[in-house]
């Protein structure tokens, strides 16, 4: 099978576990990691790895247009606005993983497709872990009146940009909850934890409901949970749905594969591991014929 | 001797007690009373403070805007606190907001070994013109001399004081002692402390604190706050005066004050608990002692068991919803 040629921007620690992943793919190919430093341990692994490297970033783009299909972007928000007009103008599509936001919100199999867009943009961890869960709700209920998402991540996980947006995390998490659950208020909360050794991830969804359907939920979240394991394998039920002070209640853990990042960044592998999905998507879809305008990827179609 | 400037948290960390429920009357009350006593800074809002009201916490029954719009209208000379965490509350949703409404002293406040993520909020609030103090909660997780590290970084976004607190009711008076002299000897700002009664040393504990050099410190009337409660406000601001340290507080006002918290804000004294002494020596958050009896009824548990586990996981403030995937986890070994 032929595979989809993509480019890495970002050769720090989340760039460089993208980059295994990647290399574990049947349907891609890494053909750039670029960064900025020829000498960083990112670098030095893919170099290690045989893949061509480049401290030109963005540059290298430019001037190689043709050696990709797919980017990601795992550098900064400020770096990926440059980035995106860049991308946009060599007609790449982009997956960004940063927290710049200016593309469509995409989490992997949930809601409408986003095959025809050309920046997606993973929300966050919190958003990744919870959407799934919140989407079982949604599929299971008329109407859902308030949900709320709580994170706790490790504190090693959580690097100074992650620290310095905690409020974006914030906003962008409860924007996603709404967008792809209907509810009518969402709210989220993020925790760091300091215990060592350190913590998985864990997500709590509490919501209140006018008909809590247990029963329903209970399958449904047993079936995403299934699926969302087939793209994130360390993503794992803790709390079966249940009725707790009037509200309902679950929880899942995140469990990172340990590729580059150490597996408590749960955090960090579920972005990476969902925007492979989102690049795999392409790839299959684009190996398929021309793109689908609007129809939603298979699994997603099942659910409705 | 010089002045110790108190703060009144009587209906933040109070709040906690009656799990958010305060009304705006027994919050306008409350703030006419401490402003008759001359209380410096009377500080208020949910248990975890701005942009808290969650079903993770408990859902407020007045709002954040509604408590502030009422205690501004009673505080004329006392001034109007506020208690921000970042991951709760965000300086667009709800700390702009706040400050709209007037409020004078934002305290923000993070986990003991997480000042960095209160830089932005910080500096949010000196860019606006108001007071900010930094604080670190939970701070027994940290030796003095890493508590200090993480106080310095609150310093330079740009704190006016650095308040660690003893969220679990843990210390030993050496131990406040020995964080005093390490915080004050690498600060240039001022520092503070808060206690929490567990081991029913909070009152010797702000003492401690004071000599060792603190020159804020927190207490709320009747000691009303979160588990077995915090520093008795009216004992303390009299210990104080007994020693000579200065506060500007009117004290029989003050007692009135008291009394009146007593008629209408408690719905019982705070006392030392079973729980509040298992959760102090376990180190945990004094604000999980409700969740923890609820859940431990609900799933027919040992609330005990709960703290150690709490405990040993280290599970830190707003992590409530850990409580009940340990509770779930004990059920499963059980069955």
């Amino acid at each position: 099978m032929k595979r989809i040629k993509v480019a890495i921007l970002g050769s720090g620690n989340i760039g460089t576990d993208l980059l295994i992943k990647v290399l574990r793919s049947p349907y891609l190919s890494c053909q750039a990691f670029l960064g900025r430093n020829l000498d960083s341990p990112g670098m030095l692994t893919a170099a290690g790895l045989g893949v061509p490297i480049s401290n030109l970033g963005i540059r290298y783009l430019e001037n190689n247009p043709e050696c990709c299909d797919v980017v990601f972007d795992a550098s900064s928000a400020i770096a990926h606005l440059e980035h995106a007009q860049i991308c946009e103008r060599l007609g790449k599509l982009v997956i960004d993983l940063t927290p710049a936001k200016i593309g469509t919100m995409c989490v992997p199999y949930i809601g409408s497709s986003y095959l025809h867009r050309r920046n997606i943009n993973m929300v966050t961890c919190s958003g990744q872990a919870s959407i799934p869960l919140a989407y079982a709700l949604a599929a299971t209920h008329n109407e859902i009146e308030y949900v709320e998402v709580i994170s706790s991540i490790a504190s090693l996980s959580a690097g100074p940009a992650t620290r310095l947006n905690m409020d974006e995390h914030i906003h962008t998490t409860e924007e996603a909850l709404k967008a792809f659950s209907g509810a009518k208020e969402a709210k989220a909360i993020l925790n760091l934890n300091p215990a060592l050794p350190s913590i998985h991830m864990q997500t709590t969804i509490l919501a209140t409901v006018r008909q809590p359907n247990l029963e329903a939920l209970r399958l449904k979240v047993d079936e995403i949970i299934c699926m969302v394991q087939a793209y994130v394998p360390g993503y794992e039920l803790l709390v079966a749905p249940m009725i707790e002070n009037e509200r309902i209640a679950m929880m899942v853990k995140v469990k990172g594969l340990g590729d580059y990042l150490p597996e408590y960044a749960g955090n960090l592998d579920i972005m990476n591991c969902a925007a492979l999905a989102i690049a795999e998507g392409y790839a299959k879809h684009t190996q398929a014929g021309a793109l689908p305008a609007k129809a939603g990827m298979t699994p997603a179609n099942k659910m409705e | 001797m010089h002045q110790i400037l108190i703060s009144d948290p009587t209906l933040r960390d109070g709040n906690h007690a009656v799990s958010h429920q305060l009304t705006g009357q027994q919050i306008a009350a409350y703030c006419q009373a401490a402003e008759a006593a001359k209380i410096p800074i009377v500080e208020v809002g949910h248990g975890n403070g701005l942009g808290a009201s969650s079903l993770q916490l408990g859902l407020s029954l007045t709002s954040d805007r509604e408590t502030l719009e009422i205690a501004r209208q009673q505080l004329k000379n006392s001034l109007l606190g506020v208690h921000v965490i970042p991951g709760f509350a965000t300086i667009e949703k709800n700390l702009a907001t706040a400050l709209t409404l007037g409020v004078d002293v934002v305290r923000v406040a993070a986990h003991c070994s997480e000042a960095d993520i209160t830089q932005r909020h910080i500096e949010y609030v000196r860019k606006a013109g108001k007071e900010v103090y930094g604080v670190l909660m939970m701070s027994h997780m940290l030796t003095p001399e890493r508590l200090a590290e993480e106080g310095l970084k609150m310093q330079s976004y740009g704190a006016l004081g650095l308040i660690f607190m003893d969220s679990a009711g843990y210390y030993l008076p050496q131990d406040v002692r020995q964080r005093v002299k390490v915080l004050t000897e690498t600060l240039s700002i001022p520092v503070g402390f808060h206690a929490h009664n567990n081991l029913g040393l909070a009152l010797a504990n702000s003492l401690a604190a004071v000599e060792a050099g603190a020159l804020i410190l927190d207490g709320c009337a009747r000691g009303f706050g979160a588990g077995a409660g915090n520093t008795q406000l009216e004992v303390l601001v009299g210990v104080l005066h007994k020693i000579g340290y200065p506060t500007g507080i009117d004290f029989p006002q003050l007692l009135k004050a008291a009394d009146l918290a007593e008629d209408i804000l408690l719905r019982e004294t705070p006392s030392i608990k079973t729980a509040s002494i298992l959760s102090g020596l376990a180190g945990v958050f004094s604000g999980f002692i409700k969740p923890v009896a609820r859940i431990a009824q609900q799933l027919h548990l040992d609330a005990g068991e709960i703290y150690s586990e709490l405990g040993r996981r280290q599970i830190v403030a707003g992590q409530e919803d850990i409580i009940l995937e340990i509770a779930e986890q004990m059920v499963k070994e059980k069955t």
